[in-house]
């Protein structure tokens, strides 16, 4: 163990604050359709991994990155407004573990689909931006331009949220999911536009992920139980408490990570995630229950 | 009640099954070692699935299972690599693990009413956290790569609890250990403890108020479900002579367990076997039918091995849609009212926490 104090630790520190920029954008589509359709979706990293592969082979065909990426946002709602209009809705009156199993079961065919169509090869977009060179540390601009961007999505959201017609009455719903339809509000096309705008999120991040990783099937084991952790640990649907919670997570991921081996990075996350659910079971930031 | 009485058709039943080698020896003399093998991962997969069941029934689903299998298997092959401790001593160790970590994981859990998307989030967050585990500690357990207990002599013995070259006796074994687990899942089944939980499970505060001690319950039903995994995984690293964090552990392990357990039927003791013969005959007939298939193979080469996934999870989906008793559970609801005995009398304590209207909703 070569834990100290120095150059790299700090480098380890800020990297951990970049990744979390990342992390909280992820957590934050998984939150939002927690909070307005009270579902968990398993499978909202697989969904990320669709993005990642429409806007490989989008760019790798030639279209523009940015371009691209929009094409990749507008497959991923889809693919989140199809997930809640064919899987989601037929048990939206189940026992919430349903729901929970019903998306696992999405993951696979996701998983499995993805390794038939795209094989299980690597693939990587192979766009370069650079490192930022700062006092011995060094920063990938692909991970800087990761957390500015997620720190925008976050806000674009909130504003929708908070400015528009529509935001206000996806807000409105999450509060009390029996008295808005009374109130002539269609619930079922707001739960639908909400899964779009949690898929939108899952889009936004997967432009960003793919400048960073490389590309497989299993790209999800990887990030989704993370993003669980963090989702839970800030609340389920508590989208500032997810904000907080991806940047406690990451820490422990890159301070473990630069100290130990990346597993007990992750381990001791997991361990801490469990110990916190355990004093405080509505979450460390779960004000509502 | 309280005794157990084996009916003429559970006899005969049992019978067939143990009698099942001997047919396929006399069918298919040439691949026998095949066909057994089937068997037997049928076998143990159902002990396995048995043993989560016990706890998925009373609407305790938790995802942490394969972390109750990995503990089983590596406790086992570890302490028997590297102290030279023979499974006799090692899987009971294993299983003693395994129920202290199911209960000091459960404790917390059943105190502080954490359930529904909680529980599952959080016992899968304890699958994550063995697995990493596992392949932190690579010195010893071989990383991602996984690791083989150590051969000894000619690979049968009683003294290490080896016995894979031989399938008969492998398949015996297998099949002791799943007519345990049956024999478990019955013996829950008839307790007051089946009882308590059910009433736990449709309204802890009202079971709470009647006296029932529902921590307790739980956390006795968890140490049980989690000992019998520890079990089983055990036993299937001593028959497959290889562990690896990906079969035996993670995330993989703990969704394949849920989802066979209700692809059976959760609330009948077949249930889970129903599901592990589904699901591997699924996955073995797939593989086959690419392989028989020159079409099938010149089109999806060698991205055909992810079609019983592929499979597998679209008949999840459907299941829990449609189906959420599982195929035996829905099959003998048919039969009964074929019959025309709707099942009327039994129904309401036996209705299941999957398709009874959400006693705990978060929280």
């Amino acid at each position: 163990m070569d834990c100290q104090l120095d150059i790299f630790f700090v480098e380890a520190l800020l990297n951990g604050i970049l990744l979390a920029g990342l992390l909280a954008l992820l957590a934050l589509g998984l939150n939002l359709v927690f909070g307005v359709i009270d579902v968990v979706w398993i499978c909202y990293a697989e969904i990320v991994m669709v993005g990642m592969y429409g806007i490989n082979y989008a760019y790798k065909g030639g279209v523009p990155f940015l371009l691209a990426a929009l094409l990749g946002i507008a497959l991923t709602a889809a693919a989140g407004a199809i997930l809640h209009y064919l899987v989601i809705r037929p048990v939206l009156d189940t026992p919430p573990i349903n729901q929970l199993l019903v998306t696992g079961g999405v993951l696979f065919v996701l998983q499995a689909a993805a390794t038939m169509v795209f094989g299980i090869e690597f693939k990587n977009i192979g766009i370069r931006l650079g490192s930022l060179n700062v006092a011995d540390m060094s920063f990938s601009w692909s991970r800087i331009w990761a957390f500015l961007v997620a720190l925008g999505g976050m806000l674009l959201l909130w504003l929708f949220l908070k400015r528009t017609y529509l935001g206000t009455a996806i807000r409105a719903i999450a509060q009390d999911r029996q008295i808005m339809p009374l109130m002539g509000v269609d619930s079922r096309k707001l739960y639908l536009v909400t899964s779009a705008i949690g898929g939108g999120l899952a889009g936004l991040a997967a432009t960003l992920m793919v400048l960073q990783y490389d590309i497989y099937p299993q790209i999800g084991l990887q990030f989704g139980p993370l993003i669980f952790m963090i989702c839970v640990l800030g609340g389920l649907g508590n989208m500032i408490g997810g904000f907080i919670a991806a940047f406690i997570i990451s820490q422990f991921i890159a301070v473990g990570s630069s100290c130990f081996h990346t597993e007990w990075g992750y381990a001791v996350a997991f361990l801490f995630f469990m110990v916190a659910i355990f004093i405080r079971p509505q979450g460390l930031f779960g004000g509502k229950s | 009640m309280s005794r157990m009485r084996i009916s003429v058709g559970a006899a005969v039943g049992l019978a067939a099954v143990a009698a099942l080698p001997l047919l396929v020896r006399f069918l298919f003399p040439d691949s026998e070692k095949y066909y057994l093998h089937l068997l037997v991962q049928i076998l143990l997969w159902s002990f396995i699935y048995t043993g989560w069941s016990l706890m998925g029934r009373f609407g305790l689903t938790s995802l942490g299972h394969g972390a109750f299998t990995g503990i089983g298997a590596y406790v086992t092959v570890l302490l028997w690599n590297f102290a030279g401790l023979t499974p006799w001593i090692g899987i009971p160790v294993a299983v003693g693990v395994s129920a202290v970590v199911g209960v000091l994981v459960g404790y917390p859990c059943f105190v502080f009413r954490i359930t529904g998307h909680y529980f599952g989030l959080l016992t899968l967050a304890l699958t994550e956290f063995v697995r990493l585990c596992i392949v932190g500690l690579r010195d010893y357990t071989g990383g991602s790569l996984g690791t083989q207990p150590a051969r000894y002599g000619n690979g049968i013995s009683l003294y290490a609890v080896q016995f894979e070259p031989d399938r008969m006796l492998a398949y015996y074994i297998a099949f002791v250990l799943w007519v345990f687990g049956l024999y478990l899942w019955l013996r829950v089944d008839r307790s007051m403890d089946r009882y308590a939980l059910e009433a736990a499970s449709q309204d802890e505060d009202a079971a709470a108020s009647v006296g029932i001690d529902v921590t307790r319950e739980k956390l006795k039903i968890t140490a049980l479900s989690s000992a019998l995994c520890a079990l089983g995984g055990a036993v299937f690293a001593q028959y497959q002579m290889y562990i690896g964090p990906e079969t035996i552990a993670g995330l993989g392990v703990s969704l394949n367990i849920v989802f066979a357990a209700i692809a059976g039927g959760l609330w009948v003791p077949l249930g889970p076997t129903v599901g592990a013969v589904f699901t591997q005959v699924l996955a073995e007939g797939l593989r086959v039918a690419i392989q028989g298939s020159a079409f099938l193979r010149a089109h999806l080469g060698n991205s055909a091995l992810a079609l019983d996934q592929m499979v597998y999870g679209l008949l999840l989906i459907l299941f829990i849609i449609y189906m959420p008793k599982g195929i035996l559970g829905t099959g003998t609801d048919w039969w009964r009212r074929w019959r025309g005995r709707a099942a009327r009398t039994a129904e309401p304590t036996r209705r299941s926490a999957l398709r009874s209207p959400a006693p705990t909703r978060g929280l």
